[in-house]
């Protein structure tokens, strides 16, 4: 947890990041096996640090968003992952003494099947929710949210994700559907309105799904901490990044509306749309914000979807995604974040658009994917760091020498005069183990500055 | 009047769309006109499509509105529409991967060009291809995947339904699929988009 200093309303925005860095860098709040582990911690934590601040590091961080992967090289199944905590632990700890990796960053791999299976969680399905135990976890596309219900999400998101969006999205709290609003309890008369539904048996139920949820969970953090900590002592590997948010757009599109929902949408209904994401915009902010303080990190992970190249003309990104997006990145950035974008796809055709009026320099991070990085470190390299592109298909079906170059050519092109980062385009599911040792030995020799 | 229809398709006037149908109609037009007239439509969003003019939502809305306005005209037509079909097409999105909504973009846009494509859904296991080729005849099949985690049972299927059938072309698509993969699973090719597959599809039969 970052704790704010008693001047914190009267911070800047940049002295308020100087804060969150501080603190995330601080080696005496962390605990090490050995002095070389802590004079690794802040190597890294500067390294990271001087990308964004688009500074030459000593050499070219790597910071790929490791998935599925790491329990495929442990010898597990996704579905093991998911169940059994010391297997997961195991296998990311195996995983991390093989590749000598800079950093822990957020892995998506390592997810709690138990909490899931309580609340009938219905917007994805995982290995042994509905898929094979080799399978990894996938989002069931549909429409969360109804076309009608548009006016409902934006006179009050919480109260419409609460009674209408989770009782449909987790099945074990469908008794959510007939809680009153909290309003009902404004005077003593009234009070019973609000408690009586609770009293109900569905209502009850569901808060008892609830409350089991949360001691599930409970027991995943204590092992993903207990297993993220064991390799910070060992290895010195700060955490990345350590809040989450997307961008409004994302949110209707991907786990409400669905990507064909709001597409007809923003032809039939284009207002409500505007409106929609509008409302979500300090929701979002405000997700980024709390996440990343919990966590005592100063990034906020935004995987960006369907504003990607092909999913909408550049006057529709202007107009639909990109406003709002950027309001977010810069509520983010004011209280003393740098939003970590994971830019999934093409971002081609969006370049000029962002760079056209871009967020404050040196405050943002871009992981780009299949964007092209000459062009992505000629409009953005001014203004912000940028990291990605090794290809998963290199990567699972190239070989050591094509990896080699790739990434050789990646830090000639991208990572002149700093402000750039290694990393898979996209979460690292499958690749060989000779290819992605390339990828990181390779940066580790050539990206020397 | 059809040039009307036609322009409000391209135009993406869904309601305007669906009126002008019922106008033409009413007024005795023949319903396979109304059909030529969408498939003119879609031309012209393909080659926008193909041109950098037009983009995914617009392809759902057209989508959309050839369902609303065949919807209309069928119980008005005399017989099935009858369109030459240049070839058969299996489509799916392989084992292990649920994803849909690109593949569904990908039947619609072959269908509308004249090929008659069996959809086999998501999830596939290669054994289902195989018989869906066998049983339909098909000259090409479509292997969807949106996930890296369809590389492998991309180059499982089409290990199974070359020894099959030598024959029988196979082009791959998806959100991670590039010349790479189409190398490593052995398949004829990979397209981008939903136009990349038609252009294929049509080069295929000789079309």
């Amino acid at each position: 947890m970052f704790t704010q200093p008693n001047n914190w309303s009267k911070l800047t925005a940049q002295e308020k990041r100087e804060a969150r860095f501080a603190s995330w860098m601080d080696t005496e709040k962390r605990q090490f096996d050995s002095p070389e582990a802590e004079g690794e911690y802040k190597l890294r934590a500067q390294r990271i640090k001087d990308v964004i601040d688009l500074k030459e590091p000593d050499r070219v961080p790597i910071t790929p968003f490791i998935g599925a992967y790491s329990m495929k090289y442990g010898g597990i199944t996704p579905y093991e992952g998911m169940y059994d905590y010391d297997k997961y632990t195991a296998a990311w700890h195996a995983f991390n003494r093989e590749f000598g990796l800079d950093y822990l960053i957020f892995s998506g791999a390592f997810n709690p099947g138990k909490v899931y299976d309580i609340l009938g969680y219905q917007v994805y399905r995982w290995p042994g929710g509905g898929l094979s135990e080799d399978v990894d976890f996938q989002c069931v596309e549909a429409e969360y949210m109804l076309a009608d219900e548009y006016d409902r999400f934006i006179a009050d998101p919480e109260a419409y994700y609460m009674r209408v969006y989770m009782p449909r999205a987790f099945s074990a709290l469908e008794g959510w559907a007939m809680l009153p609003t909290f309003f009902a309890s404004m005077e003593l008369p009234m009070a019973p309105a609000l408690m009586i539904p609770a009293g109900l048996p569905p209502v009850q139920a569901s808060f008892k799904a609830f409350l089991e949820a949360g001691q599930a969970a409970l027991e995943y953090a204590e092992a993903s901490g207990k297993a993220d900590g064991y390799l910070q002592a060992k290895y010195g590997m700060p955490a990345l990044p350590g809040g989450f948010t997307k961008a409004p757009f994302d949110y209707i599109g991907d786990t409400l509306r669905g990507t064909r929902g709001i597409m007809l949408d923003m032809f039939r209904q284009p207002d409500k749309v505007l409106a929609a994401v509008d409302r979500l915009v300090p929701i979002a902010t405000r997700l980024g914000i709390e996440t990343a303080t919990a966590n005592d990190n100063p990034f906020v992970f935004i995987p960006l979807h369907k504003g990607a190249d092909g999913f909408m003309s550049n006057a529709d990104f202007k107009k639909f995604y990109w406003p709002t997006l950027k309001a977010v990145l810069e509520g983010l950035i004011a209280a003393g974040l740098v939003p970590w974008n994971l830019v999934e796809g093409g971002y081609n055709s969006r370049l000029e658009t962002i760079a056209a009026d871009p967020p404050p320099a040196g405050s943002t991070y871009w992981n780009f994917d299949q964007t092209d990085m000459v062009a992505a470190k000629k409009h953005f390299g001014d203004w912000a760091a940028i990291a990605g592109n090794v290809p998963s298909s290199l990567l699972h079906a190239g070989t050591p020498d094509e990896v080699d170059a790739y990434v050789i050519g990646l830090i000639d092109k991208a990572g002149a005069g700093g402000g750039y980062a290694m990393a898979t385009g996209a979460v690292l599911d499958h690749t060989t183990v000779e290819n992605l040792h390339a990828m990181i030995d390779t940066t580790k020799e050539y990206g020397v500055y | 009047m059809s040039q009307e229809l036609i322009n409000a398709i391209t135009e993406m006037r869904e309601e305007d769309a669906l009126a002008i149908t019922n106008q033409l109609l009413d007024e005795g037009a023949d319903p396979m006109g109304i059909l030529e007239a969408c498939r003119s439509a879609m031309e012209v969003i393909g080659d926008r499509f193909e041109s950098g003019d037009c983009f995914i939502p617009e392809l759902i809305l057209a989508g959309e509105m050839l369902t609303q306005i065949s919807e209309v005209i069928k119980p008005r037509m005399e017989e099935e529409a009858s369109q030459e079909v240049l070839g058969k097409v299996v489509i799916g999105t392989v084992e292990g991967d649920i994803h849909d909504i690109a593949k569904d973009i990908v039947t619609f846009m072959l269908e509308i060009n004249g090929f008659e494509v069996t959809d086999l859904g998501v999830d596939v296991p290669p054994a289902r291809f195989v018989e869906t080729v066998k049983v339909t005849g098909a000259d090409i099949v479509g292997l969807s995947g949106f996930l890296t985690l369809a590389y492998d049972p991309m180059k499982e299927t089409v290990i199974a339904l070359r020894e099959a059938d030598p024959e029988v072309k196979i082009m791959i698509g998806g959100g991670q699929i590039d010349e790479q993969i189409r190398q490593y699973t052995a398949a004829d090719a990979y397209g981008r988009d939903a136009m990349a597959a038609v252009a294929l599809a049509k080069e295929w039969v000789g079309g």
